[in-house]
């Protein structure tokens, strides 16, 4: 520690020493993990201090609107070794101060919330960006998507004219990332399975309407795999013609193809792991090696883990907007047994839950759905309509009332997955 | 038979506005009711429908769906037919004389209603309840507009809480329209409003429907009470 910090100048050395004492402080007083107080006090004393920490580091940043904390964690795992990360999910300036301050490791790995990426990358100076989607998301807060959209696109033709410029590794299938990330000079694409379009319906380029329709077929070491074409009505925007790594029944990295055989479930997780892989290919890592962290993996900060509570086991699921419910739906489809969704609208979560009808709860039919969560009328009302049948009942009734066996798979957004976690524990 | 007919949803429907139409179809069946729920496409003709469907949008979709809507045609003519329209944010200000757009620039709008919407000083984001007719309309907006009325024209109701068009009146309504700065689903949360929507374009009576929705309305009320 004592070297890296010597590098940083008096100001900087006093921030981060302020930083950990409001950290310290923060825990002890019980006001959670104090990340973001302590980062925010700290830029406040320098406000250069992502900078000055970010220096010398070799740096992967991890944004988009879906899998962004699971990706970052198996990123962290695949590495391998001392790797410093946000990982209580602070993902602001300040989450990544705070995070930075605590180790010297030249292994960093930050998830970047969206609207802030640009600013984060010209701070840090990344080796490697990695884009996974962009869907709507709190839009009482963030506003519109295809704005953030044209935030990266101008962002990073601006940033990586310079040839010391990271490499952006990025999902080809989604027409939003597609658009940002074609002018950066460097790009690896990953070809994956997108399981939502709605935010791409006109072109980013001309607005002429998207076409979705047939199949685009890439192809690499000897194994084809065919993905929902899509390209504009009116220009010649479409997916990029060659791509790095791709998914099919096997996962194909450089001229590798590895059965991913995760511990984490869901094929959106798979995809999110073949990211990862293309990602540490450009650090230079090993894949096998690589993938044997990554299995390692069994869940992240409390996502897919079994829990228990009032004597039953519960797997715990996050899910935040439409894009993230679609990905679940397709997880648990199959099943008949009973299912429980909990919504919350409070400032983590938008505080506007109309999202709801734009998630396609229609495929929950044919199981029972019980609604918890502070906005648990909101939900039983989208499933009156949606005709899936539904019970409304108090979380403290809720063991009793369920008939199915365990475990009881449980898909929350953000702060009643909190509330979940918090009620349950490890099994 | 009752057409529903949602207008260019992959352009104007930015808030699960398309949960308007689901509400108004799924409120007739249950009732029994003989009723279809339609989408029309950017490029598609309008097709004829009693009940039309505007959503909120960004500037240059909005500004596009207005220009298709102009070149089409015939949605006017619909209306003298007596077909109704039920716009939301960016829909209600499609309906009016002008609208604001990007770079400070306003586009004309469709002109079935005089009604002018400007930029505001600041984006209005949060609840919004509006007294129309002895209900409350519970919702919530999300939109950088500010809209006035000309002389002629009707509100929808009295703002009590959040911003609507100008702080005081939301919404704007004639015979055959009924328009309002809550976004999608406005008629999830206020079942009252997509009943009457239903019995004027039915021109009927409709028998009382409880539901949850019921329950979501009393304790969105309750929450938002002024
Ligand atoms: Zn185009």
């Amino acid at each position: 520690m004592g070297a890296h910090v010597r590098k940083l100048g008096i100001r900087a050395i006093f921030a981060v020493r302020v930083v950990r004492v409001v950290n310290r402080l923060s825990r002890l007083l019980g006001r959670g993990e104090g990340t973001v107080i302590g980062g925010r006090v700290g830029l406040a004393i320098d406000s250069q201090l992502l900078r000055k920490l970010a220096k010398g580091r070799q740096i992967v940043l991890v944004s988009g609107t879906n899998g962004k904390t699971t990706t970052t964690a198996l990123l962290r795992e695949g590495w391998g070794g001392d790797v410093v990360s946000n990982v209580t999910g602070a993902n602001m300036p300040a989450g990544h101060v705070a995070a930075l301050v605590t180790s010297a490791s030249t292994r960093v790995v930050l998830e970047v919330d969206e609207a802030w990426l640009v600013k984060v990358i010209r701070d840090t100076e990344p080796a490697v960006v990695v884009l996974l989607n962009l869907s709507r998301d709190q839009l009482d807060r963030a506003n519109e998507v295809r704005q953030v959209a044209q935030r990266w696109r101008d962002g990073f033709s601006d940033l990586f004219n310079d040839s010391r410029a990271g490499v952006v590794v990025a999902n080809a299938n989604d027409p939003l990332v597609v658009y940002a990330a074609e002018v950066a000079p460097r790009v690896r694409w990953c070809a994956v399975m997108n399981w939502w379009t709605e935010d791409a319906v006109s072109c980013p380029v001309c607005t002429q309407p998207i076409t979705y329709e047939g199949t685009w077929t890439c192809s690499g070491q000897g194994e084809e795999s065919e993905f929902l074409s899509w390209h504009c009505s009116s220009c010649d925007f479409s997916p990029p013609t060659t791509v790095e790594a791709m998914m099919s029944t096997k996962a194909h990295v450089g001229s590798q193809s590895l059965v991913l055989d995760l511990q984490i479930p869901g094929s959106f997780n798979e995809s999110n792991a073949l990211i990862a892989l293309e990602a540490l290919a450009v650090l230079g890592v090993d894949f096998h090696e690589g993938l044997e962290r990554m299995r390692q993996l069994r869940s992240v900060a409390g996502r897919f883990e079994l829990r228990t509570w009032r004597g039953r086991t519960w797997r715990l699921m996050l899910a935040k907007n439409p894009a993230g419910f679609e990905s679940l739906f397709h997880l648990v489809e199959g099943s008949k047994h009973d299912l429980v969704v909990a919504i919350n609208a409070n400032v983590a979560d938008g505080h506007d839950p109309s999202w709801l009808y734009d998630a396609h709860f229609e495929r929950l039919r044919g199981r029972r759905v019980w609604c918890s969560g502070e906005r648990k009328l909101d939900l039983a009302t989208r499933l009156y309509y949606a005709d899936v049948e539904f019970g409304v009942s108090s979380e403290e009734e809720l063991a009793a009332n369920l008939s199915s066996s365990d475990p009881i798979d449980v898909i929350a957004n953000y702060t009643a997955f909190a509330s979940w976690y918090e009620r349950s524990s490890p099994c | 038979m009752l057409k529903i007919a949602t207008i260019f949803p992959e352009l104007l429907g930015t808030y699960g506005d398309g949960g308007n139409g689901l509400v108004l179809l799924q409120r007739a069946k249950k009732r029994g009711l003989d009723v279809s729920l339609h989408s029309v496409g950017i490029g598609d003709a309008l097709i004829d429908a009693d009940l039309y469907l505007l959503g909120g949008g960004e500037d240059g979709p909005q500004q596009q769906a207005t220009e298709a809507l102009r070149r089409d045609g015939s949605l006017a003519k619909r209306l003298d037919d007596g077909a109704h329209i039920f716009a939301v944010c960016a829909g209600l200000q499609i309906l009016g004389t002008s609208f604001a757009v990007h770079g400070g620039n306003s586009a004309r709008g469709l002109e079935f209603v005089d009604a002018e919407s400007v930029r505001s000083a600041q984006r209005s984001v949060g609840d919004l309840v509006v007294d129309v007719d002895g209900h409350e309309l519970v919702g919530f907006e999300n939109h950088g507009g500010q809209t006035h009325l000309g002389p002629d024209v009707r509100p929808l109701g009295t703002v009590r809480r959040g911003f609507g068009n100008d702080g005081r009146v939301d919404g704007f309504r004639t015979t055959v329209m009924t328009a309002t700065y809550s976004h999608g689903p406005v008629l999830a949360l206020n079942p009252w409003l997509a009943d009457a929507l239903l019995a004027a374009s039915l021109r009927i009576e409709l028998e009382p429907l409880a539901s949850v929705a019921d329950d979501l309305y009393e304790q969105r009320r309750r929450a938002l009470r002024v």
